[in-house]
């Protein structure tokens, strides 16, 4: 369904070249839930909005390519990239203003969604939009339709904008963190309408987050990010039970969960590296305690087991997480 | 247990007010039926901390959680109800000693950004208060504030630095250490680690816990996250709406929720060990707190209520020693039993 290859985006700004996505490359069947997990600065907001189009100078798209069905988005023009936005691929935010507008009226947004791709009559499109606000559980959506985004709390928010992703039946969806700011219960209900849309509707998902336990409990891969490549990718048990990088494994050692309770949390030293100064090869060798001298070169992304791939040199095989 | 509390707060309420604008007031002296707005965001609370114990303060937005903190730590004061710190009001203490316990209790902040100020160097930011409360003598300052910087794991080089030029992670650490630098007993942390990333959110709650052991410090730590509060807390006190629904030691509360709202809540956290599954959530909205349901608060998205739910408040009783929870459904035989949310959920 869609295919991203060596995608690299850069942003050229006065302090030199920041390479927030630095080969990238992954498959998304159709149908399939693909967990993207890093933490602030790893790349991964960076990389959905690339899917889209979306990135602003100074940054750029430098290479790579992302194919969706065959076509190639890098190589289109804005308007034609418009006509596949909101119709074949479309986003949903972590902050719900940033799809909808404050001062027009749910209706109207959603109507203008749906003829902005289409010739329907305005009834017929009142029509669906009524229908997507009711399958994301939003209580009355006859009156919701009326409403303001400021009159709706933050969780009927956001099942707005992903009402208004849905609207066109998009073949993917990204969605960049978009249960972050929702509190637990609410997060919960997101995720159920999220879970039994993408079964229904049969829509592709990306879902870009930090937090693992969102991904294990609705992925069915994940990528793990840092520092702008893609470190570890693979079926959810497998990268979460028996993951290969150093990495990935300290960022589920550090999840408190995952914990004894009152024991000190296993914890990555250090911090992320700015992106200006990378160090030589491997971006993780400051925080590993495997490093050595074989990690002064940039280690490739190599199969490890069946499906389950990681950027390493001393990768932990045989091991359990 | 025999040891007295460090803390208690016994009834505390503080409700916030919306004046009328003059329209309004114009309407209401006209005839027409509009009030000021109040809301009551902790509604009679009482609680009582050990020293040295962890206590974990949980609860959705709107809940009072964070209103309840900064009553604790001062900032606020109460509407009504009484705080003691070790026994005392803190009204009726002479204004020194009132000095003394107020530096007692200090608070951490979830962002750290906007609780620093960017125009002050780290040396400033962590050594004024002990020198302006003569804690450590003038000259002595320096030493002092580096001792601190390298106790939370900041590299004393960078005293002379401004807060801009730390990490998110690093920052936090120099807000522990401003708090550290008047010898507190008490530390209330506001979602201390909730704009942190995972690995960094790991490592300040380690330095949390090496800090409890040094200074034996008595923590409220208030946080949406269970995940966290399960690690950290001794105890677990669960708000709803301006009220606690329940209370309990972290082990027992975690192993067997008695309060419906518990139950759901921790039904509902992702967690890393639990695949693919199906989300169950507890239905609706959190109500608005200027206009909360009469009764039990959480009886619209309880599955087990019922009539009295409806029209009376459950009191937060003793359910079995050191447990404490809200709800009706404790006066029958059989109480909101294990699993109950489960087979609602399924049925």
């Amino acid at each position: 369904m869609l295919r991203v290859e060596g995608l690299r985006t850069y942003f050229f700004t006065r302090a030199g070249v920041v390479r927030a996505v630095d080969d990238v490359s992954f498959t998304l069947r159709a149908g399939e839930i693909l967990g993207l997990v890093g933490e602030s600065g790893s790349g991964k907001t960076v990389t959905g909005f690339s899917i889209l189009g979306l990135v602003d100078p100074p940054g750029r798209i430098a290479g790579g390519s992302i194919r969706l069905d065959g076509l190639e988005l890098t190589a289109l023009d804005e308007d034609a990239l418009r006509a596949i936005r909101g119709r074949r691929i479309a986003m949903i935010f972590q902050d719900p203003m940033m799809t909808l507008n404050p001062v027009l009226r749910v209706d109207t947004q959603m109507i203008e969604a749906i003829r902005a791709h289409q010739r329907v009559s305005d009834r017929a499109a009142r029509e669906r939009a009524r229908g997507a606000l009711a399958r994301v559980g939003i209580p009355a959506p006859e009156a919701r339709l009326k409403s303001y985004p400021h009159q709706l709390s933050g969780g009927m928010r956001q099942r707005v904008a992903i009402a208004i992703a849905l609207l066109n039946h998009p073949d993917v969806i990204v969605a960049d963190e978009p249960t972050t700011a929702l509190d637990v219960t609410i997060q919960a209900q997101i995720l159920h309408e999220v879970q039994t849309l993408a079964r229904e509707t049969g829509a592709a998902l990306i879902w870009i987050t930090h937090d693992l336990s969102v991904v294990a409990g609705l992925a069915e891969r994940v990528c793990v990010m840092y520092a702008g490549r893609i470190v570890e990718e693979g079926p959810v048990d497998a990268v979460l039970d028996r993951p290969l990088h150093p990495y990935t494994r300290g960022l589920i050692g550090s999840v408190p969960s995952h914990n004894a309770r009152g024991r000190p949390l296993a914890q990555i030293p250090g911090m992320t590296p700015s992106l200006l100064a990378l160090p030589r090869g491997c971006a993780f060798r400051a925080r590993c305690a495997r490093a050595d001298d074989a990690c002064l070169e940039a280690p490739a992304l190599v199969p490890r087991r069946p499906g389950h791939a990681a950027r390493c040199f001393h990768p932990h095989l045989g091991e359990r997480g | 247990m025999s040891e007295p509390p460090l803390l208690e707060l016994d009834r505390v309420s503080r409700t916030f007010t919306r004046r009328l604008d003059l329209a309004g007031r114009l309407a209401r002296h006209l005839g027409a039926d509009v009030r000021d707005e109040v809301v009551h965001a902790v509604d009679e609370v009482s609680l009582e901390i050990r020293p040295r114990e962890v206590v974990g303060l949980v609860g959705e937005s709107g809940c009072g959680k964070s209103t309840l903190g900064r009553m604790v730590a001062g900032i606020l004061a109460p509407s009504s109800g009484t705080i003691r710190y070790r026994g005392r009001t803190l009204g009726d203490l002479p204004a020194d000693e009132r000095r003394r316990q107020t530096l007692a209790i200090q608070m951490i902040f979830q962002d750290p950004m906007s609780s620093l100020n960017p125009r002050k160097r780290v040396r400033d930011i962590i050594g004024e208060a002990p020198r302006v409360h003569g804690i450590v003598p003038r000259g002595e300052v320096e030493g002092y504030v580096q001792d601190l910087m390298r106790r939370v794991g900041l590299d004393p080089e960078f005293a002379r630095r401004y807060p801009h030029q730390f990490s998110g992670g690093q920052r936090q650490r120099i807000g522990i250490a401003r708090a550290l630098a008047v010898r507190p007993e008490f530390l209330v942390c506001d979602e201390a680690v909730a704009a942190l990333d995972v690995s960094i959110q790991a490592q300040v709650l380690n330095l949390f816990m090496d800090l409890r052991n040094d200074f034996d410090l008595t923590y409220l730590f208030i946080s949406h996250d269970l995940g966290v509060v399960h690690h950290l807390a001794d105890r677990v006190v669960i708000m709803y709406l301006g009220r606690v629904v329940e209370s309990a030691p972290a082990e027992a509360l975690f192993a067997a929720p008695n309060h419906p709202y518990t139950q759901g809540l921790l039904a509902e956290i992702p967690r890393i060990d639990q695949r693919r599954r199906t989300f169950a959530p507890i239905k609706g909205e959190i109500p608005s707190p200027i206009d909360p349901p009469p009764g039990c608060h959480f009886h619209p998205r309880c599955p087990h209520a019922h009539e009295r739910c409806r029209v009376e408040i459950p009191a937060l009783r003793e359910i079995a020693p050191g447990r404490r929870s809200a709800c009706h459904l404790n006066d029958r035989p059989k109480g909101p039993g294990r699993g109950a949310w489960a087979r609602s959920m399924r049925a």
